[in-house]
């Protein structure tokens, strides 16, 4: 049987089940589809597709999406590093709430976050109405745009660099103490590099959840062709045009650039097991 | 020694070799090298519960805040308000169909992967995890390109049998299954695979066969890790809304979910209702997390403490 | 550099982890901590580098009162015991650290911290591993980079934390002869931590033996074998066996018979007998003398170990027989210590003994 050769042996039963099982449904749920979009895509000619892709009002919603996504994510680096450290190394009362609240963005339906933020960061919110006497607007701005994507993607960073600080070996910051370091340079110089690796899986992830961000930020952005418009609204609109090729085009610009952030992560998780290793 | 403010050690070089600084102020060395200062501890509690507190806990309160702004009446109608009650039902339904399967796939996934050695073991688990890397607009787009009624399979469909997929329930239960897919399949890989094949391999010996070993060994040892995914699987499920919203048509009362409706309601400018249908998510959202953490508090080494992004 | 603990105390939450330590180290010495785990040994390493704080007493680095400094400017070499090497870092940026973190004032030129690097390389005998990372290293190399960072730093004293805890048996009796080659080269006073007792005996000038967070002694391998001053520390350095007797108008005894020792200063009433099983000479018949019966005998490489029941409440003890000497089951068996020591069993205040004269 070509399935005893494939893998190495195991007298551990339902290999062929449970693998069938799980290339079928991975077929029909994810692979097919996916690679219907590309399909699609092809059907363009290429003249079509240029249209598309420099059309000024994609480049737009690319510049947007992608400016404000990168921006929230090193926002989230900020935020992420600094709450992972506060709630590994300090033990405070509400420390266990707190830990349990970073994940509230992966709980809160985006659509509930998204209304919620726009109530709070309208002009006559809670806390728009103290920047709108200032001049400054929140939502329906890339402001407000901003905010949101900061909101979705807090919980990344702080729960990739959460467990290596937590095991990160106290013996290790203490011999940099006693070879003279300040507690200020052992942590940019000993323990920061060594988070380097799980900043950027975070900043990664985070980034790539902005990108394609939809229920959070439709919402609170306003929706201005060319100011406040994002990548998936642009899918959106396509779509409810019935322009099913023009959709699947910029479908397929978004998903070869999660393609590329996914192989980025695996890359730097590779890299850091290398040159870490365990010691 | 006791002025907190002399203990900041940025204000205070290392001073070996310099025995000059050894005056009153000098930096009492009594708190731990591998700790900070009293004073800059609380200031950065200070400062991430303020962070936390304005990005988390403030659109969280805003939820109930707003949804109960003109009473406990207008409230409550909402929740006799026809629409609602069927995307409530609607939610649930799809919710249903979507964690049970997800649930199947997650566990053969699991069993296959964790249990065995084949090449293109690692690119599975890539594409397993593929799902959520895709924009949930982009999710739903897939299926209304591949089963759409001008596509060839939705057109066949929709031709021979009558058979809606897009704009119909069915599509939203594919959609919520495919942007739900990871949540169980990977909670369940580290640990199976952590706990390795010698559990099975001692039922086997004694006789047991393959179901049994599944059911009476494999399955109490990943119990916990599984409710796990499944709460994960199923907020992610009933709080879905972008790769819905392609596809669902929003016909109201047949093909709208509780997001959905949250939306409809919102953009009719019925903001209280909007905001009542919304505190019912949020409510999930708060029990979700509160279970969760239960669950890794109590149960940590049994969830497999692998990096929880997701 | 010499160094000075002068009553230290140390609690932890309220629980006591070191009472009243006193203890002088000279320069240039080489001392070992011994003890059992809990014994306090590494929580007084600690203190002295300045990793922990005393909850009283002080500790001088020479005239110095280093208890008023921070572990930074102590300026101490320490090795831990999982070598907490940085990975993130070469073998040479981790030697070259805490050269490279000194104020601007007293820091070396790059090319100054890269050439000691490599001195100390060689001195650790590990010459051309500069570029390398520390998870490319095997134990043994990982911790001799661990002492050339710590000695890069011209610490007043090195201080090791179970220094060969982590390595193979093989590996660490090399490193043992090795660490005592660099002592005698660079002669840092040096304290180093450990729970084996062959590693104290054969390493140090002076063993510091505690327990429950004192110390039972302090003196040469000699001192602590030959002459131990505790019954902790005779039980716990080398083997010994350990025999309930009675001491009676200036007698021992067990039951109604006398051994035939000297009670010396010891009191009357409860005490123990302590010897060495193979420093024993068996004698016939017996008056005067410790005589049982063989409960259990099994062969150990060139001897033979018996236990006796000895006494009317058969108290078990261990000796060791040549091996051709014959020890059958329940035959009976005198004998008599050749050295040993006699303590009153424990009660306030000093513990009388009496020994060998």
């Amino acid at each position: 049987m070509a399935v005893t050769h494939f893998r190495a042996p195991s007298i551990i039963p339902g290999f062929g089940l449970t693998f069938g099982f799980t290339l079928f449904y991975l077929s029909i749920i994810v692979i097919v589809p996916v690679i219907g979009i590309y399909i699609h895509t092809f059907q363009l000619d290429w003249a079509a597709f240029e249209r598309i892709v420099t059309g000024a009002r994609f480049q737009a919603a690319l510049r947007l999406s992608f400016g404000t996504s990168a921006l929230a994510a090193l926002v989230n680096v900020v935020i992420g590093v600094l709450v992972a450290w506060v709630l590994t190394r300090y033990s405070f009362p509400g420390r266990r709430v707190l830990d349990a609240i970073v994940d509230l963005p992966f709980a809160l339906p985006t659509a509930v976050a998204g209304i919620s933020l726009t109530a709070i960061y309208a002009p006559t919110g809670l806390i728009g109405q103290l920047f709108a006497p200032l001049g400054i607007r929140i939502a329906y701005t890339p402001l407000g745009i901003l905010i949101a994507l900061i909101f979705i993607g807090l919980p990344f960073v702080v729960r990739t660099v959460q467990p290596v600080l937590q095991d990160f070996d106290r013996e290790v910051e203490e011999a940099s103490a006693t070879l003279g370091a300040s507690r200020l340079t052992t942590i940019v110089r000993v323990l920061l590099p060594n988070l380097v690796p799980a900043i950027l899986t975070g900043f990664a992830l985070a980034f790539s959840r902005a990108v394609g961000e939809y229920g959070s930020v439709i919402f609170i952005a306003g929706n201005l062709p060319r100011q406040t418009e994002i990548l998936p609204l642009l899918i959106v609109f396509r779509l409810e045009e019935y322009n099913y090729p023009a959709a699947a085009a910029i479908a397929a610009v978004m998903m070869t650039a999660s393609f590329v952030i996914l192989l980025l992560i695996n890359l730097i998780q590779a890299w850091s097991r290398r040159r870490f290793g365990r010691v | 020694m006791s002025d907190p403010a002399a203990r900041i050690p940025a204000k205070h070089p290392p001073a070996r070799r310099l025995p000059a600084t050894r005056s009153a102020a000098a930096p009492s060395p009594r708190i731990s090298p591998t700790t900070e200062t009293r004073a800059v501890q609380y200031a950065l509690i200070a400062v991430v519960v303020a962070i936390l507190s304005l990005f988390l806990l403030v659109p969280l309160a805003t939820v109930f805040t707003q949804a109960l702004r003109s009473g406990l009446g207008d409230y409550l109608a909402t929740f006799r308000n026809p629409e609602a009650l069927a995307a409530i039902r609607l939610t649930l339904l799809v919710a249903a169909i979507a964690v049970p399967c997800n649930l199947i796939f997650g566990i053969a996934a699991a069993w296959a992967i964790a249990k065995y050695r084949f090449p293109g073991r690692t690119l599975l688990v890539s594409l397993i995890d593929l799902p959520f890397s895709i924009s949930p607009v982009v999710a739903g787009l897939v299926y209304i390109l591949l089963l759409g009624s001008n596509s060839l399979i939705g057109g066949f469909l929709l031709e021979n049998f009558g058979i809606r997929i897009i704009f119909a329930v069915p599509g939203i239960v594919l959609a919520t299954i495919l942007v739900t897919f990871p949540f169980i399949a990977r909670e369940l890989i580290p640990l199976m695979e952590d706990q390795g094949t010698g559990d099975e391999e001692a039922a086997l010996s004694l006789g047991a066969n393959g179901w049994q070993t599944f059911l009476f060994v494999t399955l109490p040892n990943v119990k916990w890790a599984l409710l796990y995914g499944v709460l994960l699987c199923n907020a992610r499920a009933m709080g879905e809304f972008g790769a819905v919203a392609v596809l669902s048509g929003k016909l109201r009362g047949q093909t709208v979910t509780m997001p959905l409706q949250v939306e409809l309601f919102y953009n009719e400018y019925a903001s209280v209702a909007a905001f009542s249908l919304a505190s019912l998510l949020a409510g999930l959202a708060l029990v979700t997390l509160i279970v969760k953490s239960w669950l890794e508090w109590r149960y940590a080494d049994q969830i497999a403490a692998t990096g929880r992004g997701h | 550099m010499e160094l000075s603990i002068r009553n230290i105390r140390k609690e932890f939450d309220r629980f006591p982890a070191l009472h009243g330590v006193s203890l002088d180290i000279r320069s240039g010495e080489l001392i070992a901590l011994l003890g059992p785990s809990g014994s306090g040994k590494t929580t007084l390493l600690r203190l002295i580098a300045g990793l922990e704080f005393p909850t009283s007493g002080a500790i001088f680095f020479g005239e110095d009162d280093a208890s008023q400094k921070t572990v930074q400017e102590r300026n101490v070499g320490f090795v831990f015991q999982h070598y907490a090497l940085f990975r993130h870092m070469t073998v040479a940026e981790n030697i070259g650290f805490g050269l490279k973190v000194r104020p601007r004032r007293l820091r070396p030129s790059a090319a100054q911290i890269r050439r000691r690097a490599s001195e100390l390389l060689e001195l650790v005998r590990l010459p051309g591993l500069e570029n390398r990372y520390p998870s490319q290293l095997s134990g043994g190399q990982r911790q001799r980079v661990a002492l050339a960072r710590a000695l890069a730093i011209e610490p007043k004293v090195l201080l090791l934390d179970e220094p060969f805890g982590a390595l193979d048996a093989q590996v660490r009796r090399d490193l043992r002869r090795w660490l005592r080659e660099i002592h005698e080269t660079t002669g840092h006073t040096t304290v180093f931590v450990t729970h084996d007792q062959e590693e104290a005996l054969e390493l140090a000038d002076r063993v510091v033996v505690m327990s429950q967070g004192a110390i039972e002694q302090v003196g040469s391998a000699d001192d602590v074998y030959d002459r131990p001053l505790t019954p902790f520390v005779y039980g716990f350095i080398g083997e010994s066996s350990r025999l309930p007797v009675r001491v009676d108008t200036g007698g021992v005894w067990i039951d109604d018979r006398s051994l035939g020792l000297a009670a010396g200063d010891v009191p009357d009433g409860p005490a123990h007998l302590f010897f060495r099983p193979h420093d024993v000479e068996l004698v016939e018949g017996c008056g005067g003398c410790i005589a049982g019966v063989v409960v259990s005998s099994r062969r150990v490489e060139a001897t033979r170990r018996v236990e006796l029941a000895v006494g009317g409440d058969r108290r078990i003890v261990e000796i060791e027989l040549p091996a051709d000497h014959p020890a059958a089951l329940r035959s009976r068996i005198a004998f008599r210590p050749r050295s040993w020591k006699l303590f009153a069993d424990a009660r306030a205040g000093r513990e009388a003994c009496a020994e060998t004269v």
